[in-house]
């Protein structure tokens, strides 16, 4: 429909697009195989050497099974919150239902220090002292959202027809749930999980509110960056990291063929 | 569920009411007292520093806002119509993947790229151009948020374009409409609410950000977060006050955005 130099323009548009998405996160993973603890570009020479120095460093470690722990508890409570609020979402015309589905949208549209601020001040507020538990529940807050978002989309997108036919043949509700609903829910809820896992593995800003002295990975990476120390081990985390969320991105990408935050028609 | 919401609303609800409140300026514990001292600080004419920092939030967010928009929107145009079946899948995972891959890190990228041994002196050089002082300051910020949020951008307005039926084109075309007077009349506004959808995230997040200033922005480069960040243990009476002004900002945006039917699209 469009002319050629319209649409060769638009293509190498696009490809400006991609390298500059791109470029930062394959100058960070080309920084972790620098042999000198000099950041300069270009990097003098490739080694493996500061990949054994960031496996021995007890800190790293210790924040990176932290951040594993928190991932896994807030991506497992979002699980099951999220499917539960998205049926109910959909499934029931109830008193204030627009008002949930409102709600639920909030800890991804406010910014998240105000989620941190509030939680801070009613963890202070009621005397809960901080454990990890704590960062589990500000994690929690947007994990939810992503689950329900992806959900709720797949729900919106199947046919009620569907669950009728099953319950016409004669299924009970636990049967029609096992042979019906839960097949055509399954890959949404395994993307929204590895999703909801992936964003709290990285998130910073709630963290720093709800964490107390407690440092998970990227806490870590933060002070190593704001003091400038130990940046050969950041580099080596920090691709770490990129490869790490790569995967159960690409994963739960293929599953889905959405995008977790935004529903397609 | 229903006991996770009321913690979080409760928590909201502690916040703002905290803004009214004052600390004892001794033990620097919270006293619940209503005042608007808090606010009379913040709005202050004789003292301009909270509203320059608010202007520059503001500012920065819009400016981040539209760059993201300018890029995004012939790179969605493309990839919604024009790229086959097999690049736009391809683009689509080369956009989410740093979308997820670690937000720090992705910031880190930059002050490296920045320094003055960066990458990007290095390519100035090589071009025989003369380096690019750019690190640490308020430039820095707006590069790096328009980065960090990019991806924001383009999936929704990526998602309004393709919802546009090709009949439409060519309804416009076979009534006269040349290519740009298509473009103009039929094709932007079918997805300005895509681009209003994606605007909500990269103003509220540039708007909600302080770790970039702290790691990219010079010493005036403070934004409402990193002045919120540090008064929460001296002062959190006043912190809770200043937090409710990206909230405010927010709800106006939010109102707009709701005007242009950018919730369709979300």
């Amino acid at each position: 429909m469009e002319r050629q130099r319209t649409r060769i323009a638009l293509a190498l548009w696009a490809a400006l697009v991609v390298l500059f998405l791109w470029t930062p996160l394959v100058i960070i993973a080309v920084y972790a195989f620098n042999e000198s603890n000099i950041q300069s570009w270009p990097i003098s020479g490739w080694s493996l050497h500061w990949f054994r120095v960031a496996w021995h460093n007890d800190d790293a470690r210790s924040a990176i099974w932290l951040s594993m722990k928190v991932a896994l508890l807030a991506s497992g409570i979002a699980l099951v919150l999220g499917t539960m609020a998205a049926s109910a979402i959909h499934r029931f015309r109830f008193f204030g239902r627009e008002s949930i589905s409102f709600l639920l949208i909030l800890p991804i549209a406010l910014p998240g220090i105000i989620t941190g601020m509030a939680l801070n001040s009613f963890y202070v507020f009621s005397g809960l002292p901080f454990s990890i538990w704590t960062i589990v529940i500000g994690h929690a807050t947007f994990c939810v959202v992503v689950v329900y978002n992806n959900i709720l989309a797949r729900l919106r997108r199947t046919s009620p027809s569907l669950i009728e036919a099953s319950m016409d043949l004669g299924a009970d509700g636990w049967q029609t749930f096992r042979f019906v609903t839960w097949p055509i829910l399954s890959t949404a809820v395994v993307a929204g999980g590895l999703l909801a896992f992936a964003l709290s593995f990285d998130e910073v800003i709630v963290t720093t509110f709800t964490a107390g002295a407690q440092t998970t990975l990227p806490i870590f990476i933060l002070d190593n960056l704001r003091q400038g120390q130990q940046l050969p081990i950041v580099n080596v985390v920090a691709f770490v990291v990129i490869v790490a969320t790569i995967i159960p991105v690409t994963i739960s990408q293929r599953l889905t063929r959405e995008t977790g935050l935004l529903r397609r028609r | 569920m229903l006991a996770f919401l009321c913690i979080y609303i409760a928590s909201l609800v502690v916040l703002f009411v905290s803004g009214f409140w004052t600390i004892d300026s001794f033990s620097g514990k919270l006293i619940h007292e209503w005042t608007l001292d808090n606010f009379e600080q913040l709005f202050s004419t004789n003292d301009p520093t909270y509203w320059r920092i608010t202007g520059r939030t503001v500012g920065i967010a819009f400016a981040v806002t539209l760059t993201d928009a300018v890029l995004a929107f012939p790179f969605a145009y493309y990839m919604a119509r024009i790229a086959s079946r097999r690049t736009r899948a391809l683009l689509f995972v080369l956009v989410l993947l740093p979308l997820w891959s670690s937000y720090l890190v992705r910031i880190y990228s930059w002050t490296t790229i920045l320094s003055k041994d960066g990458a990007l002196n290095w390519s100035l050089n090589g071009l025989g151009l003369p380096d690019a002082n750019i690190a640490f300051t308020n430039w820095a910020m707006w590069i790096v948020f328009s980065y960090v949020w990019l991806p924001f951008m383009v999936l929704p307005v990526y998602a309004a374009l393709e919802r546009i039926p090709d009949s439409y084109l060519e309804a416009s075309r076979d009534l006269g409409a040349k290519g740009f007077g298509t473009f103009r009349t039929v094709v932007l506004p079918l997805a300005l609410p895509g681009v209003v959808a994606g605007s909500i995230f990269t103003f509220s997040l540039t708007l909600g950000d302080y770790i970039t200033p702290v790691l990219v922005g010079g010493p005036s480069s403070s934004f409402i977060g990193n002045v919120v960040f540090n008064s929460i243990s001296t002062n959190i009476a006043f912190s809770a006050a200043f937090a409710t002004v990206p909230v405010m900002v927010m709800a106006i945006y939010l109102l707009i955005a709701r005007r242009l039917g950018a919730f369709e699209a979300l």
